[in-house]
């Protein structure tokens, strides 16, 4: 590694080092669940309809099937919900007596190869009296729809509603009204890892290692154990190399408990690897949403109260471990944004379908309520005839830390200087020019705006004001230092290719005075790494980033103590920097390594003031803080075809310290990326009867280097007191904002054609449809 | 279940005699049979690109492909591209340019790239972003990847002609 650059009062942070997790990765030599040798394969038989009561399931001879009847002692799924009229709904692992979904697995066939165990599931027949399926949530939402779960009434599940005082009365004032629907359609996070799980019993010790591609290693432990019934020790749990997750690979997956199950039942290894197709009908989807918002607004075209609706399509079972509410609940909170709304009024249900369960995805609701929010900001300022800038700018909150009318608490944020930078380098005002003129000669330049709060690194207060049953939230680390002097940094979030053993790294080094590697950094498995909640919800580097300053500042204090008995001087003297304890202004010193080297082998000289070893534990659970960003896009739009060509794409945005603005501009490009992929290309597809016809990735199309242009980034560092480091969490802005941005630029751009398109993804067809519509209604 | 037939693949010049049935996907036997598990498996239908290698230099979808199809040609996977633990002038530009984030379409994206600019040394920048949209990546949104392509043909172009 190169030298540090001294000045900042950092050596290491701040600079974009280059990943230690790198080298292995590009070698292949990485280890993905995948990657592992098994006795047996698994094959799941999975329901080829939607809604219906199983009669009968017939196996071929000689083969080896488990069905639900086989795993009787093992619990259902239950997650739970203690507020918002949560009805329980239960998942049992494989399909017990009905089928709620296409894809549902309803049995486990085992073989040799997998070649064999397909054979053997291809033979397995399941004989099931179909019902009529419910599809679509606004119709499950009619009086007589068919019910998915008994208990749950009109097919809702979770229902928020709030109206603050002197919501109506407020709104009744307003000068003017602007009322959107928006439409946002199924995704699948699509990780080109898809799921794998490999469980191997180990006979001398009873214990069951499940290998799994997973964010939520000790979830997965505790959830499984609690589910087959054994003690938490009898159960280890490994997420390896995990080829990407965003959400999807966060939540108890029920093929899971089957495979631990089928270990212990074997006293052998099982395997399962899904395939795409699976991927894209079973694993979880996300974003399935309707969403109504009307904006009311005083004659300076500043919100005076907005009211929301919201159905989210939340599929046939709840996931675990945080329930199938996070969507309309997260946009029930959240659904203000970063404006000064004081009066607000929201309806927001969980729906029940009869299709794949939708679970948390990388940003989780906002980028589709920011979207709505957005479109809603554009047509006001065109009601106002304001430039789409400007009425943004009279909205925006300024003055932190702000509590919104949800009770969220603000920190401070760069909301409209980010706006500022992102307009400057669109320059508007020579764009509109342009547009205009592109316009005569028959193309259709668009520009579009989102400016959005991105609510990270939040612990467990945040999460138990939603009444959620498993509450997660804070993180623990352990940091050992070696008698060698390296250090392992123990961890129990779980990166998956955040770089977080290189970004902690550089967080520890800049406390002890060390180079980053000097420490490794162990996550991913419950046997080494203390218990924790894993990683997701853009809270690692915030969460168990803090916890390892908090750590390594205990680890500093000890070492300096030790070096104070060394060196015979007093412990305030003593700093740390460059590998060594000097006292101050001296040339005395000695080398970190001969510190720890004495801790574990020479306690005798400390008479008993210091106890040996050296180990720390800290624990961080933070209350929560805000980064925030403006995304812009210019598009083109061709009108015959409907394609859409992104010209420019900025981002302004503002974190707060960044660690390793490397890693940091990844992250906000790879999200950017997905919003993309939502804003015009990826869209599950399901006919009247529940059945997927999106199940390959020829027909579910995530975004390929054609469809991403050079995305321009700008930052903002708001050095603020919310979290220990000053950084703020930012792994899913870029999917925030950006569908936000492209929609308002497509619409901007079709605006001679007197064209709206609130739905995403805006393909080509919708387009051309919307196009069509409006042709005729001018003819 | 159909007969196996005994083929020997020779991948990264060393060879391997195994048994496969007719059915078996060249990436299954190079996985499985083989041991070579550096190459992904994404798709299965020849979308992703991830298990991507080098057929007698020519970038092929293994997925897509027979192992007894594969006899007597000469397979590259990413085991082959580092010298030891010494990564080559691709991989240093990945790393280099963070091409990579969970790091699961990597090795399709090396293999694609490297048979590509063995083949077309002189690949505009522009026929490169074309070429590298035969593969998915979900993490890094691909800026990253084509930057550390565009570096690294530049530097081999370089070091051709010095």
């Amino acid at each position: 590694m190169s030298a540090p650059t001294k000045g900042s009062g950092f050596a290491w942070v701040g600079r974009s080092i280059r990943r230690v997790e790198d080298p292995t990765l590009l070698m292949g030599r990485g280890r993905f669940t995948a990657d592992l040798p098994a006795t047996y394969r698994v094959r799941f038989v999975r329901s080829s309809v939607a809604a219906g009561e199983i009669k009968k399931i017939t196996v071929p001879a000689n083969a080896i099937v488990f069905t639900a009847a086989d795993l009787s002692a093992v619990k259902p799924i239950a997650p739970a919900l203690h507020k918002f009229g949560y009805v329980p709904v239960v998942q049992p692992v494989l399909a017990a007596g009905f089928v709620r979904f296409v894809g549902e697995p309803i049995a486990a066939a085992v073989a040799g190869s997998e070649a064999e165990a397909e054979d053997i599931a291809d033979g397995v027949t399941v004989d099931i009296g179909e019902a009529a399926p419910i599809i679509d949530a606004r119709l499950a939402l009619a009086d007589g729809a068919p019910l998915v779960h008994v208990q749950a009434a009109r097919n809702v599940i979770v229902e928020g509603k709030m109206e603050t005082p002197g919501f109506a009365a407020a709104q009744s004032a307003a000068h003017r009204l602007v009322a959107i629907e928006v439409r946002s359609r199924r995704q699948n996070a699509t990780p080109i890892e898809a799921r794998a799980g490999h469980a191997v019993f180990d006979p001398a010790s009873g214990r069951v290692t499940l290998t799994c591609t997973t964010q939520m290693p000790h979830l997965m432990r505790t959830a499984i154990a609690d589910l087959i019934g054994i003690p938490e020790s009898e159960l280890r749990v490994i997420a390896p190399d995990v080829g990407g997750g965003f959400g999807q690979k966060m939540s108890l997956v029920p093929e899971y408990v089957v495979l631990v199950w089928l270990a212990r039942k074997l006293r052998n290894s099982v395997a399962w690897t899904e395939d795409r197709r699976e991927n894209l009908i079973a694993s979880f989807h996300s974003r399935d949403q309707y969403i109504r918002l009307q904006g009311a607004f005083n004659a300076g075209a500043k919100f005076v109260a907005l009211s929301a609706e919201v159905i989210a399509n939340v599929g046939a079972y709840s996931c675990y471990p945080t329930t199938c509410a996070v969507e309309p609940l997260m946009a029930m909170a959240e659904l203000p944004g970063p404006y000064d709304v004081r009066a607000y009024a929201c309806v927001a249900r969980g729906v029940l379908t009869n299709t794949c369960p939708m679970a948390p995805y990388r940003g989780v609701s906002r980028p589709v309520i920011t979207m709505a929010l957005e479109r809603l900001m554009d047509l006001a300022a065109a009601e106002f005839g304001l430039e789409p800038v400007e009425i943004r700018r009279r909205n925006l909150i300024d003055k932190f830390p702000y509590t919104s009318v949800t009770g969220l608490v603000f920190d401070e944020a760069t909301y409209r200087q980010t706006l500022d930078m992102v307009s400057e380098a669109l320059d508007v005002p020579a764009f509109r020019r342009r547009q205009s003129q592109a316009r005569s000669q028959g193309r259709y330049l668009g520009i579009g705006f989102a400016t959005f709060s991105e609510r990270t690194g939040y612990g467990t207060p945040a999460f138990a004001a939603r009444g959620m049953g498993v509450t997660p939230g804070w993180e623990t680390v352990e940091l050992t230092m070696d008698p060698s002097g390296h250090l392992e940094l123990r961890i129990g979030a779980s990166p998956h290719g955040q770089g977080l053993p290189t970004t902690l790294a550089q967080l520890v080094a800049d406390e002890l005075g060390l180079s980053p590697d000097r420490i490794k950094v162990v996550h991913g498995d419950t046997d080494r790494t203390p218990y924790g909640w894993g990683t997701f919800a853009s809270r690692s580097l915030v969460i168990a980033g803090g916890a390892s300053v908090l750590a390594a500042r205990k680890v500093h204090t000890k070492l300096k103590k030790i070096a104070s008995h060394l060196l015979e001087a007093a412990t305030d003297d003593i700093v740390l920097e460059d590998g060594v304890a000097r006292v101050a202004g001296t040339d005395r010193a000695i080398p970190i390594e001969e510190l720890a080297r004495a801790a574990y082998h020479q306690l005798h000289l400390f008479k008993g003031e210091i106890d040996p070893a050296i180990s720390e534990t800290a624990t961080y659970d933070p209350p929560g803080t805000f980064s925030n960003a403006c995304h812009a896009s210019i598009v083109e739009v061709d009108p015959e075809t409907g394609r859409v060509t992104i010209e420019r794409f900025v981002v302004a945005e503002d974190a707060g310290r960044l660690v390793n603005p490397m890693i940091v501009d990844g992250q906000v490009v790879g999200g950017v990326a997905q919003g993309i992929g939502n804003a015009l290309l990826e869209e599950i597809v399901y006919d009247d009867t529940g059945n997927i016809l999106t199940a390959t990735l020829a027909d579910f199309l995530p975004p390929t280097s054609r469809e991403i242009p050079p995305i321009e980034l700008l930052h903002l560092e708001t050095l603020g007191g919310t979290t220990i480091t000053q950084s703020k969490g930012l792994g899913e802005g870029g999917t925030i904002g950006a569908p936000a941005a492209i929609l308002n630029a497509v619409n901007d751009a079709l605006a001679p054609f007197g064209v709206v398109i609130n739905e995403m993804p805006a393909t080509p067809q919708r387009i051309r449809a919307a196009l069509r519509e409006a042709g005729k209604k001018q003819a | 279940m159909s007969e196996r037939s005994e083929i020997t693949l020779t991948i990264n010049g060393q060879a391997h005699s195994i048994r496969v049935e007719p059915r078996r996907t060249l990436v299954d036997a190079i996985r499985e049979d083989c041991g070579q598990t550096g190459t992904h498996i994404g798709c299965e239908h020849g979308v992703c690109g991830a298990c991507t290698i080098l057929v007698d230099g020519a970038p092929v979808r293994s997925c897509l492909m027979f192992a007894v199809q594969a006899e007597g040609k000469e397979i590259r996977t990413v085991e082959g591209l580092a010298n030891g633990d010494e990564l080559n002038t691709l991989q240093r530009a990945f790393m280099e340019h963070h091409g990579l984030q969970c790091g699961f379409c990597t090795p399709g994206f090396l293999m694609l790239v490297t048979g590509v600019l063995e083949r077309e040394p002189e690949i505009s920048d522009e026929d490169l972003v074309d070429i590298l949209s035969s593969n998915l990546c979900r993490c890094t949104g691909y800026q990253n990847i084509v930057k550390a392509v565009r570096a690294a043909a530049s530097e081999l172009r370089q070091r051709r002609t010095a």
